[in-house]
């Protein structure tokens, strides 16, 4: 794209405008560059990380990237082992969180994630438009017009990847506000001796008791709900990383887990009084030296409310289709950690793993792909031999990263079109396949069941109708077996 | 343009949830999980396995079998919870007719949430009753 002085993508018009430049905005960066697909890149910040740059507060991420794995360093399988890289079409561009991490630990330290980051955008030469700042937007007929800081953006596709990056406390607690937010919290050596509550049960409020384990006097994490365990619920809620307070809590040593709705917060002198309501009723006041809420983030919009996106979860999250796109505001698309929002068939319960790096960076080649032919710019569909079937959709199961990491959520599709032949569709959002009309096609899946059994499953249109068929699990998740292959076979028959 | 936390405020309206103190309906509200669905999105699937449990806040939706509508469900009505019961997919689509407001509970936790909160379950029950109360009389 063109320079001028020296800045790439000055203000002008394009097909698509990316803003952001943590992992969502260079993900979807450079698939749409790796497709040919102009667009400009812009971010408020003076370099790539986003996030990352900051947080997590306390130095770790809780996602893991292995630097010995089953799969080569590298390769695309290896993806599925390295969840904090971003994802690469070759290997040079692979891997580069894990490259960069000291071997201290599988969880990267906040400033690997960052260098992985950094190297990723420039090796792959993702490029952007820093020190950009979005400021407003509008419509003017078809176009979206991005006023920013350095002049206005027009474009037909407009990709918000900001990130969940806005602090957000719940608003009907009184008191709330007064509290300091987990991005307001101190080196933890600053709290030596103090008795603290911690409002809040997610993955922040735990990750703040295990750093103050050392040096709070004591720990209380309070909300109305249990909290949900990652170890119990098929990965879902808080990791393991940050289960040391929980076990703390069940042994009786000083860290407190509390069921309890947050009646309000009071300033008291040098102290504070956090007063609560019991699941059964009666209330309790915990008189603490210090309040931080861990109630979590929520993107930051901007105007976009206003131009009639629509949000949800008290506005914390835009409503978005299975492409992520505004199911109000056509044309405005998401990318990143927001992509959170469309959760997809939510079978047992599973919403994929949109919300990290390590699910929505697959999200990010998919969107690509989609901006791309609804910009008339062709994408191959690579034709399979009939032979080809089977073995191929078997070893996606067994080993694609999209498929492992967006678990019931990302589908590896063929199509058996009798006049086109045999096409590999690429990876589709689940819920689009078995939702939407198309050709007789299989969508091959990676499920965890109600028993937490991990197994293929293949969703089959034919003529129109669409049925669903669990493959059986294997011990060491390896779906190329015999068994799997004639089961596969069997099932694809009647279209191959 | 921040929508007003009414959760809570709207399941203290249903009949469902009408036993629960207010405490244990933000529990509620904070286990559950606000999704929205578009006109002519469908929720459940025939045939399909993994569905769960949802009751609805608000707007409306039509139960589907092999694409005849049998029902329309709107606000308090809840949906899914005999496929998560019987553990056998659903036997027929439920589809928004326009946009829909719902809070979904994982079907492998259902089990664990009625256990847990037996005035809701006596409650599912008697809305279980009057369905095959009216259904029988239909069929009478």
């Amino acid at each position: 794209m063109a320079q001028l002085n020296g800045r790439p993508h000055p203000p002008g018009r394009y097909p698509v405008v990316v803003v952001g430049s943590g992992p969502g905005g260079l993900q979807i960066s450079y698939f749409l560059q790796r497709l040919g697909v102009p667009h400009a890149t812009l971010s408020a910040d003076a370099g790539p990380g986003g996030m990352f740059l900051r947080y997590p507060l306390f130095q770790r991420l809780n996602t893991w990237s292995k630097p010995y794995a089953p799969a080569e360093r590298g390769t695309r399988p290896y993806e599925w082992y390295d969840w904090n890289s971003l994802v690469g079409d070759v290997p040079e561009h692979r891997s580069l969180v894990s490259a960069a991490m000291d071997g201290t630990s599988y969880f990267p330290s906040r400033e690997e994630m960052a260098r992985g980051l950094a190297a990723f955008a420039e090796r792959a030469g993702v490029v952007v438009r820093y020190t950009c700042r979005w400021e407003a937007t509008r419509r003017e007929g078809d176009a979206f017009v991005l006023a920013t800081s350095d002049g206005e953006y027009r474009c037909r596709y407009a990709v918000f990847a900001v990130g969940m990056a806005e602090p957000w406390k719940p608003p009907q607690i009184p008191g709330i506000e007064a509290a300091p937010h987990y991005v307001e919290i101190g080196p933890a050596r600053t709290y030596a001796g103090r008795r603290v509550f911690i409002i809040g049960k997610r993955n922040s409020g735990f990750e703040i008791a295990d750093a103050l384990l050392p040096w709070a006097r004591q720990i209380i994490l309070g909300s109305p709900r249990p909290p949900l365990l990652s170890v119990l619920s098929s990965g879902a809620g808080v990791r393991a990383k940050y289960l040391v307070p929980y076990e703390d809590h069940v042994i009786g040593g000083g860290v407190f887990v509390l069921d309890a709705a947050i009646d309000r917060v009071e300033r008291s002198g040098a102290t504070w009084r956090v007063v609560t309501s019991g699941m059964e009723g009666g209330t309790r006041s915990f008189e603490v030296d210090e309040v931080f809420v861990a109630t979590g983030f929520t993107v930051p919009l901007g105007d976009l409310p206003s131009l009639g996106v629509a949000t949800f979860n008290q506005g914390r999250l835009p409503r978005m289709n299975d492409y992520w796109e505004s199911t109000s505001v056509p044309g405005i698309y998401f990318a990143g950690t927001i992509t959170q929002g469309s959760v997809g068939l939510r079978k047992y319960g599973g919403a994929g793993n949109s919300a990290a790096v390590g699910g929505f960076r697959h999200n990010a080649r998919v969107l690509a792909v989609r901006l791309a032919r609804l910009l008339g710019i062709e994408v191959p569909r690579p034709r399979l031999r009939p032979e080809e079937v089977v073995p191929y959709l078997l070893s996606e199961a067994t080993r694609a990263p999209e498929l492992l990491n967006q678990k019931a959520y990302l589908a590896r599709v063929v199509s058996f079109d009798r006049d086109q032949g045999i096409l590999d569709e690429g990876i589709v959002p689940l819920a689009a396949f078995v939702d939407e009309p198309g050709p007789d096609a299989a969508g091959i899946v990676v499920e965890v069941d109600r028993d937490g059994q991990h197994h293929p499953a293949v969703y089959l249109r034919h003529r129109g109708h669409v049925s669903e068929h669990a493959l059986p699990p294997d011990p060491l998740l390896n779906f190329e077996g015999r068994e799997h292959q004639a089961q596969l076979a069997a099932l694809l028959a009647g279209v191959i | 343009m921040v929508e007003r936390d009414d959760i809570v405020e709207i399941m203290a309206g249903l009949a469902l949830f009408a036993d629960l103190t207010r405490p244990q309906l933000q529990a509620v509200a904070h286990t559950f999980e606000e999704e929205w669905f578009e006109e002519g999105q469908r929720i459940l699937r025939q045939g399909f396995s993994g569905s769960n449990f949802y009751v609805i806040l608000d707007g409306e939706a039509a139960v589907r079998i092999d694409g005849q509508t049998r029902a329309t469900l709107g606000r308090g009505d809840f949906f899914g919870e005999v496929s998560v019961l019987l553990g056998e997919p659903p036997t027929a689509d439920v589809v928004a007719l326009r946009p829909l407001r719902c809070i979904a509970l994982a079907g492998p936790e259902t089990e664990h949430f009625l256990i847990s909160h037996p005035r809701v379950m006596f409650r599912m029950l008697q809305a279980q009753a009057r369905r095959l109360r009216n259904a029988n009389r239909w069929r009478s």
